[in-house]
């Protein structure tokens, strides 16, 4: 995973709650390996029926065409577990979202692939969207993920919340996978003492997918 | 005197989710989250190929083959007769699920298998889901099995990947939440309006971080196949997963199925099953009580899961709405529907009417649509279809003669799989067309772009596939 520590660029605002992942990453992205998800990233607002882009969506507008901080309301990324999703709005060059709240499986997926979902407290969330508003010509923010902060034009400190765990985890890039077959021996272990316990719940040598 | 503390008793009342989750806990871990054990790792074709190929560069095995099987329903066409070869648009993904099974020994329910289906569909019915199990799959209505009794997780791609590599998942110990319907549920109110009404009244962010146990009288009222239903739309509350927990039906129903167990070891897996309850003084972070006695079938005006309403009632104004945003969002979803405030929900023509999905594509679900449709014809203006949520539920429902009462009705009788309600297949509802649908997510271009989708039951659909708009199923003239 890519680490992340700190991020400057463009903020773009989109003040909706409930924005879900359907919206994010329409479906007709998710039947190749290999389609373009930066093309599809938020398709069905920034392009009309006719593929032209949609002249008053935000990320259609500059500078915010090539934003890298996006400011959303609140649960972000609800619907689809579709990681389809967080890979959209990478490709597209956002690496941070910041919200009041996120859907639990967005938020999960947004870690493991290196884009930091930072919550805001109302009055924050409130403040920064004025502040995009007020610097629309210019709206660079920097965002700092070992302090945890957001330093925008007007130079005032805001705070953002993520549990230190997360912060580190993301900070040094770290494999989740390694991390966990660190534990081997516990899983290993679980597994036996949960096979004399719940016995009827673990196929031996027989595999589930072979009839009975 | 002071008083001394009681000596330490017995573990402190727990709930059914804490009972399940405490019996997969492998370890916690430093951060704080929990290192939980995957008993069923479910695999479908749209969000397994690049775990495996995350799998394959990392150089790592599938841990656990035995406990993961893989079916194809979300890209497969269910035009009649189809197979893998007839799905031009899912090729890619259906053949790399095939050649990734092959590869690490896993189990696949294909196009072409008897057990294929949509994968919440399969999971309970094959006995691959349940009572006090924890099921991962990469699909966020993995909750549907909560109707069983099991923790049902959803997750997204790179835990398919974490899961196949490790059979475990490391998570935020989800909050437990209650639901309890008191009172009776009126004649023609299905699971999917207790549901529908529940999202309406708590909003689509209320089970963020949570278990939600649903519990009452109505509750044990239901049949299975209904508290999947149920369970099916708890990621549409918001939360991580819904359960029941489980009792006699639950047992009765898991008796037969394929890869159940059988007879002494069914018997201690009973035991154990029905034992799996919630402790009388047990906490719960948020209680909520829905009165069942009060809720007419349901229908969706805009689009998101909350945006529901009786059948009785009329399209609300934006202006009725308290709260500044959700006034906002009320006036977008109005202007992308196609609908005026004050417009009555019955009434309301459908060009396209949808039976099917995870969250209503089982057998009993056929057969409550078919008790309504039975000697009647679909309006002229309408395209309708039925999709079984599997090949078996198609068997079942052909043994009983339903696909003939569908296509005399003048119903498409198709193959199974997610079809119409994800859109990521062929099928898709045309630009500005107004479906009645029995899945789970009305979002703006859910089902094709500029569809107008309508959520409800599976008999006020076949009511409106007849009827050419919608309308009330209890006022229905019977055949």
């Amino acid at each position: 995973m890519t680490p992340f520590v700190q991020l400057t660029g463009f903020m773009a605002a989109m003040p909706l709650a409930n924005i879900n992942t359907d919206a994010i990453i329409p479906s007709a992205w998710l039947r190749s390996m290999t389609a373009d998800l930066a093309a599809g990233l938020f398709a069905g607002y920034r392009f009309d029926e006719a593929g032209r882009e949609r002249p008053d969506f935000v990320l259609n507008r500059p500078p915010f065409r090539t934003a890298r901080i996006l400011l959303a309301d609140e649960n972000f990324g609800c619907g689809s577990s579709r990681e389809a999703a967080v890979w959209a709005l990478a490709r597209f060059g956002i690496r941070c979202v910041l919200a009041p709240s996120f859907a639990d499986i967005f938020y999960e997926n947004a870690f493991r692939n290196g884009l930091l979902a930072g919550k805001l407290d109302p009055a924050t969330f409130a403040a920064l969207l004025a502040e995009v508003d007020r610097h629309a010509d210019n709206p660079v923010f920097t965002v700092d993920l070992p302090s945890t902060t957001i330093m925008g034009p007007d130079g005032i400190a805001r705070r953002f919340a993520v549990p230190a765990s997360r912060a580190e985890a993301l900070i040094r890039g770290d494999d989740e996978i390694e991390s966990t077959l660190r534990h081997a021996g516990d899983i290993a272990a679980f597994h036996r003492a949960a096979r004399t316990t719940r016995n009827w719940l673990y196929p031996g040598v027989r595999n589930l997918g072979e009839t009975a | 005197m002071a008083d001394r503390p009681p000596a330490a008793t017995t573990a402190a009342p727990s709930t059914v989710f804490d009972k399940i989750w405490d019996a997969h806990l492998v370890k916690r871990l430093d951060d704080g989250r929990d290192l939980v054990f995957v008993d069923r790792h479910v695999l479908q074709e749209t969000t397994s190929a690049q775990a495996f190929d995350g799998l394959a560069r990392a150089g790592r095995a599938v841990r656990h083959a035995e406990l993961t099987v893989a079916t194809q329903d979300h890209i497969v066409s269910t035009a009649p007769g189809r197979d893998e070869a007839t799905n031009p648009a899912g090729r890619e993904l259906l053949g790399l699920m095939r050649t990734n099974a092959r590869a690490h020994g896993i189990p696949l329910f294909g196009v072409d298998d008897r057990r294929q289906g949509i994968v919440h569909v399969i999971g309970p019915e094959l006995g691959l889901a349940l009572p006090g199990s924890l099921l991962a799959c990469g699909d966020s209505h993995t909750s549907t099995v909560g109707g069983l009794g099991a923790l049902g997780i959803g997750v997204g791609t790179s835990e398919v990947e974490h899961v196949l590599a490790t059979q475990t998942l490391a998570m935020t110990r989800p909050r437990n939440m209650r639901v309890t319907f008191e009172g009776a549920v009126e004649p023609g109110v299905t699971a999917k309006d207790l549901i529908l009404h529940t999202i309406g009244a708590l909003g689509t962010a209320a089970g963020q971080g949570s278990a939600v146990e649903y519990a009452g009288a109505a509750i044990r009222r239901l049949p299975v196949e209904a508290r999947l239903t149920l369970c099916n739309m708890s990621i549409e509350l918001g939360a991580r997963l819904g359960l029941v927990a489980p009792d006699e039906a639950t047992v009765a129903y898991v008796r037969n199925r394929e890869f159940a167990p059988t007879g002494s070891a069914l018997a201690e897996a009973a035991r154990y099953w029905l034992g799996l309850r919630t402790d009388a003084d047990a906490m719960f972070g948020q209680e909520f009580t829905i009165d069942c006695s009060r809720i007419a079938p349901q229908v969706t005006w805009g689009t998101s899961p909350q945006d529901v309403a009786g059948i009785d009632a009329a399209v609300p104004d934006p202006a009725s709405f308290a709260d500044a945003k959700r006034r906002e969002l009320a006036a977008a979803a109005l202007r992308y529907m196609g609908l005026e405030p004050g417009t009555r929900l019955a009434g309301l023509p459908i060009d396209v009417a949808f039976i099917g999905s995870c969250t209503n594509g089982r057998l009993s679900d056929l057969e409550a649509a078919a008790a309504v449709i039975q000697g009647r014809r679909v309006a002229p203006t309408v395209r309708a279809l039925v999709v079984p949520g599997s090949t078996a539920v198609k068997r079942a429902a052909e043994a009983i003669g339903l696909d003939r009462v569908f296509r005399a009705a003048g119903f498409e009788w198709r193959d199974a799989g997610c079809s119409l309600c994800v859109s990521v297949n062929e099928d898709t509802v045309p630009p500005g067309a107004r479906c009645l649908a029995t899945s789970n997510r009305n979002f703006e271009n859910r089902q094709g772009p500029r569809s107008r989708t309508h959520l409800a039951s599976p008999a006020m659909v076949a009511a409106a596939a007849i009827a050419g708009r919608i309308v009330d199923v209890r006022r229905e003239p019977a055949p």
